[in-house]
């Protein structure tokens, strides 16, 4: 596949909504295509040398391992990002990654886009923009996770 | 079909009627579907969308609970209840053939008029599916009346997930998206997993000819709301089923007073334009 096509399938991402299309070249060029099968982890917890996808389609779950169980703490799918962390940080992965169904997606070497952020820093600063409003959603989501709305609480009207 | 052959949404009786249960389905582990029948010759009256009745359990005391069946079968009324106190567990352990009464049905509908020929979004929590279920059934019996029919649906588990069959009946209709999530998934759920504003990034919203339905615990519903204003829907086409303590269901009591409204008789459904002020108003 030609960088055109990445090009176009990067724009059509909502992760890259509103960035210059220079900005947007750029991403393509570090970008590949990449496919998962149902079933495949796509990356283990604690896994330093990570990629940063962009999710074309499929279905991911988060997994977190705990003493004889595997609890799935969040599913992504079509216009999602997967592992930011390999983008901010050297650290290990924090979650495992697993595709409930085949997956299509934009990789993306994470240490490497790092770096260029680093380097350019208006590039980098419209990356971390959205990888940040990435952080922000999922932060909300799971302090909304944490309030167990549906617990019961008493007789009410139901 | 026009509604109006099939139910009728008259004053309803003011006196119990007496009913016969003629089955309880257990939904979930702690949620049961009680189908019940009039016991004499007077029918039990029918209902719009949304409305709820008064349930009496003989020795044990009266819930209110929202009317989960179809609106077109006039003959029966089906009730989802979750046992969580002394009277909806002595009301879902009712046996097929005992007797219960009935007031009812009360209160504001669904805007099922005011969504024709719109794009319907229902979007419910946990047992809030239940009072939803009414309007569906009414979107699918007269389908050409409306445009899209998209249902975002979460609950807590998997194990906990009402109507499993009729959810994957729904997504197979024409035009229909449904969608349904849970907070905590275990390994051998393939569905997403995530609180149930994370299901509008996988839908498409007109905010001009879209009209939202929403019932749930009322923290979902405020956050709920912030997604749609984000996405631009009005708060008039924004529509919630409140869920308040009530007890005579004709605004007498005041047990279910929520700012200058009685819940019971000016609700439970209201535009959100309606209810805005006094949603988020603490002590309320």
């Amino acid at each position: 596949m030609d960088s055109k096509t990445f090009a176009e399938l990067i724009r059509d991402h909502p992760f890259v909504a509103g960035l210059k299309p220079a900005y947007v070249e750029k991403m393509a060029s570090l970008a590949l295509e990449v496919r998962f099968g149902r079933d495949e982890v796509i990356f283990r917890e604690g896994e330093t040398s990570g990629r940063f996808y962009l999710l074309l389609s499929g279905k991911v779950a988060l997994e977190v391992s705990a003493p004889g169980r595997i609890v799935r703490i969040e599913t992504l799918g079509e216009g999602d990002e997967l592992g930011w962390s390999s983008v901010v940080s050297a650290e290990g992965k924090h979650f495992q990654a697993r595709s409930l169904e085949p997956v299509r997606a934009l990789a993306f070497d994470g240490p490497r886009l790092r770096q260029i952020c680093e380097q350019e820093p208006a590039f980098g600063y419209a990356v971390m923009q959205r990888l940040l409003r990435v952080v922000a959603e999922r932060l909300q989501a799971t302090r909304m996770q944490l309030v167990d709305m549906y617990a019961p609480r008493g007789t009410k009207m139901v | 079909m026009s509604p109006d052959a099939a139910i009728s949404t008259a004053a309803p009786p003011p006196h119990m009627q007496p009913a016969r249960v003629a089955s309880v389905l257990k939904e979930t582990h702690d949620t049961f579907t009680l189908t019940v029948e009039p016991r004499g010759p007077q029918p039990l009256a029918g209902f719009a969308p949304g409305q709820f009745s008064m349930l009496y359990v003989f020795g044990i005391g009266e819930l209110p609970i929202s009317i989960s069946g179809d609106p077109y079968e006039s003959s029966k009324l089906v009730y989802t209840v979750r046992s969580v106190g002394k009277a909806t567990h002595a009301l879902v352990h009712r046996k097929e053939g005992d007797s219960i009464g009935v007031r009812g049905p009360f209160g504001t509908s669904w805007p099922m008029e005011e969504a024709r020929g719109r794009d319907v979004l229902i979007v419910a929590g946990g047992i809030g599916l239940a009072p939803l279920r009414p309007a569906i059934h009414h979107i699918l019996r007269n389908r050409d009346d409306y445009v899209r029919l998209i249902v975002m649906y979460g609950a807590r588990s998997p194990k906990d997930l009402l109507y499993r069959k009729q959810l994957a009946e729904w997504s197979r209709q024409p035009d229909t998206q449904v969608l349904s999530t849970v907070d905590y998934g275990g390994v051998n759920w393939r569905g997403y997993v995530g609180v149930v504003t994370t299901l509008f990034k996988y839908v498409r919203l007109h905010p001009g000819r879209t009209t939202a339905m929403i019932c749930g615990p009322e923290i979902m519903m405020r956050y709920v709301i912030r997604e749609l204003e984000r996405r631009g829907l009005p708060r008039s086409d924004i529509y919630l089923s409140m869920e308040r303590n009530m007890k005579c269901a004709l605004g007498f009591c005041g047990h279910c007073q929520l700012g200058p409204f009685f819940v019971c008789k000016d609700g439970p459904i209201f535009t959100y334009e309606r209810m805005q002020p006094w949603l988020e108003k603490h002590e309320l």
